[in-house]
């Protein structure tokens, strides 16, 4: 392929040279009609923040309704209703899309050298889905409310009012929005590399992004389907879920989990992903054990498609099945603890800087230990039985879902903000921002490990007097973990209103993106680079990289 | 051809981002063969569970499958291999540059096509008219046999019914490609749109040859 | 030399041959599921084999991939294990349920005072055949 490139392929579109893509075209309409990677990242990269921010009302709202025993501030009706679309918003509006359509879009092709993702009208289409998908969602929200879990278990959610099939109609248009995102970027990692640069001279980003789209195009079709019968069941009755009908509800959770384990994987594998970025660029050392943690990426990828049943070990699956389901549980352990072991080395003798994105993945390594390790008590059948449907559960997830992921997310937003933007934040309120997110965190969801393991059942609306302290220091968390929100987008907006002041490597890093100006011109590179080492060659002298 | 129209043709419909067509068309096969995945997966996901149940319920859906009509399912199975040959016609002149011969096979392939959605559409009606329609619509008191043919039709009318809205995104699609290949737009240099929907169009004839022994040819 | 030039050498005979075995082997299934072999579980596995044969014979020859990159076949065939584990996971739930416990599933006699909208008898006995 090399060998093709000559130099009048490159220097088409001069007239676009030096204009950045924020600059590039103005006003709404250059942005919505854009098939730029970049601005579309940003859309995306807006719209999931709407999205953030409105489920983690819904969050604090539940914590206060937690605060008494009894009623605080909302019937247990509307208690359903909020935790749901807590949930749903987080999963299938928030965190699915979170790294890979916003921060992968974005920075994916810089890493890899190229000008654009495979196909960048079906990058624009994505997006359009997903307002679609958004809108539906919103639209269910306002007529009536779901109350059945983000979970749509049968054979309440076919019997239950409110606008479950118009929910689990929008939870399918995200779906396609995932799956295009999912073909483009595999597409692109498989087909776009800028030339000489070899798989294992791609960044570690783009192995966590590559199995991560694997998995939207595997599983996330089969989720499409599940909802799709799901809505048939709703409107002509069909049977498939309904044992009053003969059906067997717990096919249903078989297929809901096919998709919605590996897309547990969905989440965490781009958080992985950045923090594989952020530990050597923050230690200005190469990254120990580089092929274990892309082969390890793509380790789990696979192996998440077949434990699926361990979220079932209480509906009344087989025992043989459950058995075989938790064996296979506990091989997810190796490769996360094969990666957490290698960035815990990377770090090891680097000149290690405690700038925001490095103290976002200190966090991470932290909150993903404690995740992942009670990740373990659950997948283990016995244990499982006790804890299932517990705070227990919900604090695991949380560690895992929003300590890890939404971690490794702020990690890598403060790390590419300089990139996006082309604007330096406030590194001491980021970092007392980071600060706050930490310890609001661990208040809010460590406790509920304790109340889980006493058996506190998840969704209820009420509690016994006993658990009431831990509660209310658990709600307590989430104001601290809310004012680190708060002060963290004072200081993003704030940094907006500057002049553009950030240099195009502030972290000096090693990795193509950085290589190019801040924020980037419109066709990435002035010219297509030419890879000649690996992309976290700390070693060399700085000029006398890769790049040179 | 001369080598100077195929550049002329590379020039124009090569996108800026890839820098040979070569690369365009890989990508662009690729990016169509993953897309074809998640519609495997999509149909394969009913026809898990289409299978597992008739595990359970084999007596309802040897009941069910008496009321369809194999020699029309057979039928149909012809009109979607023959137009699946016709597409594939269609790819092979429009890569030797032969664009009549090129527009009369996607004409073919949208005839048999229409001519598969008339036969769905004999059978629709003729399952309406007896009553047998999904889940609680069933009218078991006029048909007879066991509850559990309510289920089967679910299925039933779910698989076909996707696999006919296949067929109908199909017909759009195929249309589309005659009025380009009429245009002239297809070349030996490029014809990557009929590649690619000649790819989506052997997939929805692929389907069709599981689903039909599945549903029409139970004993 | 580009892939789309490679394809000029092919002659359409395969593409004939390839479509008068597809109509064979239509006419095979269907001359097949009028023969008994025994158990309808034969049958089945008779109806799929003849059917992955046609796929196959769709995606090699129709759909190129044969001549393809094979990343296209992986792609394809990958699908096809992931449907293998869906199903086969589902195949051991399902399967076993029944043996350690009965759940019922098999017998869907309404429960008592359930309105029913049916009304035949819910379970059929072997008896009316």
């Amino acid at each position: 392929m090399a060998d093709t490139i000559t130099a009048t392929h490159i220097s088409g579109h001069a007239d676009h040279h030096d204009v950045d893509y924020l600059h590039d075209g103005k006003g709404l309409k250059s942005w919505l009609t854009t098939v730029d990677h970049k601005r579309i990242g940003v859309m995306y990269l807006w719209s999931i923040l709407f999205m953030f921010f409105l489920g983690g009302v819904f969050a604090m709202l539940i914590r206060l309704e937690l605060l008494t025993p009894k009623q605080t501030i909302m019937s247990a009706e509307t208690y359903n209703k909020v935790f749901t679309l807590h949930g749903a918003i987080m999963v299938f509006l928030f965190i699915i899309p979170s790294v890979p359509a916003a921060l992968a879009n974005f920075v994916l092709p810089l890493m890899l050298g190229a000008k654009d993702v495979a196909f960048p009208k079906l990058n624009l289409f994505s997006w359009y889905i997903y307002m679609a998908g958004a809108f539906i969602a919103i639209a269910a929200m306002v007529t009536g409310g779901v109350d059945t879990g983000w979970t749509f278990y049968t054979p309440y959610s076919t019997t239950t009012d409110g606008s479950v099939a118009l929910m689990t109609f929008a939870a399918f248009v995200l779906g396609f929005s995932s799956i295009l995102t999912g073909v483009n970027f595999v597409a692109t990692i498989h087909n776009l590399r800028a030339p000489g640069m070899g798989w294992f001279d791609m960044p570690l980003f783009c192995w966590g992004i590559y199995s991560t789209a694997l998995i939207q195009v595997l599983a996330t079709p089969v989720l499409a389907i599940t909802l799709l019968l799901l809505i048939m069941e709703r409107t002509f009755g069909i049977g498939i879920f309904d044992p009053k009908l003969g059906g067997d509800p717990v096919l249903f959770q078989h297929f809901f989990w096919f998709y919605s384990h590996p897309a547990v994987y969905i989440m965490i594998l781009p958080g992985m992903a950045i923090i594989s970025e952020i530990i050597p660029t923050f230690s200005q050392k190469t990254i120990f054990g580089y092929r274990a943690i892309a082969f390890s990426s793509v380790a789990i990828a696979l192996v998440s498609f077949i434990v699926w049943g361990h979220h079932m070990f209480t509906s009344g699956q087989s025992q043989l099945a459950s058995a075989i389901f938790s064996f296979i549980t506990f091989f997810v352990a190796v490769p996360s603890a094969i990666k957490t072991f290698n960035w815990i080395v990377t770090m090891y003798k680097g000149s290690v800087a405690f700038n925001a994105p490095m103290l976002y993945a200190l966090s991470f390594l932290l909150l993903f230990g404690i995740g992942g390790l009670t990740g373990i008590f659950l997948g283990a059948v016995s244990v499982d039985i006790h804890l299932h449907d517990t705070y227990f559960v919900v604090a695991h997830f949380h560690y895992v879902m929003m300590g890890s992921t939404v971690i490794a997310f702020l990690g890598g937003l403060h790390y590419w903000w300089p990139k996006m933007f082309g604007r330096m934040y406030n590194e001491s309120a980021a970092r007392v921002s980071c600060a706050l997110v930490f310890i609001g965190f661990n208040t809010t969801f460590l406790p509920q490990f304790v109340l889980g393991s006493r058996g506190m059942p998840r969704r209820y609306y009420n509690y016994l007097p006993e658990f009431q302290f831990l509660h209310q220091l658990s709600t307590v968390g989430s104001w601290i973990l809310g004012l680190g929100f708060l002060i963290m987008a004072g200081y993003l907006f704030a940094s907006l209103r500057k002049k553009m002041d950030a240099p195009a490597n502030p972290w000096h890093s090693r990795t193509l993106e950085w290589q190019t100006a801040s924020p980037p011109i419109t066709h990435n590179f002035h010219e297509i680079p030419t890879i000649g080492g690996g992309p976290y060659d700390y070693y060399r002298p700085v000029g006398k990289g890769r790049n040179a | 051809m001369s080598s100077h129209s195929h550049e002329v043709a590379e020039h124009r419909f090569r996108q800026h981002h890839f820098v040979t067509a070569d690369q365009q068309l890989d990508t662009s096969k690729t990016g169509m063969w993953l897309f074809l995945a998640t519609e495997i997966l999509m149909f394969g996901g009913l026809f898990v569970g289409y299978g597992l149940m008739q595990g359970v319920y084999p007596e309802a859906w040897v009941a069910g499958h008496h009321h369809l009509d194999r020699v029309l399912g057979a039928v149909n199975t012809v009109f979607l291999l023959c137009s699946s040959f016709s597409m594939v016609m269609a790819v092979h002149y429009a890569s030797t540059d032969q664009k009549s011969k090129t527009v009369m096979n996607l004409g073919i392939t949208l005839a048999f096509a229409f001519a598969f959605l008339a036969i769905k559409y004999i059978e629709y009606s003729h399952k309406f008219h007896e009553g047998l329609l999904p889940g609680r619509y069933f009218r078991l008191a006029e048909v007879g046999g066991p509850p559990q043919q309510a289920m089967f039709f679910g299925f039933y009318f779910m698989m076909t019914g996707i696999h006919g809205f296949h067929v109908l995104i199909g017909i759009i699609l195929i249309a589309w490609l005659m009025v380009r290949a009429n245009r002239g737009d297809f070349s030996s240099a490029y014809y990557t749109p009929v590649d690619l929907i000649g790819l989506y169009w052997h997939l929805v004839d692929l389907i069709w040859i599981y689903l039909f022994p599945l549903l029409y040819l139970i004993s | 030399m580009s892939e789309q030039a490679h394809s000029k050498s092919h002659s359409p005979l395969p593409y004939l041959l390839t479509l008068i075995a597809l109509l064979i082997l239509t006419a095979v299934t269907v001359a097949a599921s009028y023969v008994n072999f025994g158990s309808s579980t034969v049958n089945v596995i008779v109806a799929m084999l003849i059917a992955t044969f046609k796929a196959s014979l769709v995606a090699l020859v129709f759909m190129h991939l044969r001549h393809d990159k094979p990343l296209n076949s992986i792609i394809f065939v990958s699908s096809l294990i992931f449907l293998g584990i869906l199903l086969g996971f589902c195949m051991i739930d399902v399967d076993s349920r029944e043996r350690v416990y009965p759940t019922g599933l098999r017998q869907v006699d309404p429960p008592p005072g359930a309105a029913k909208t049916a009304p035949a008898p819910a379970a059929p006995a072997p008896a009316h055949h």
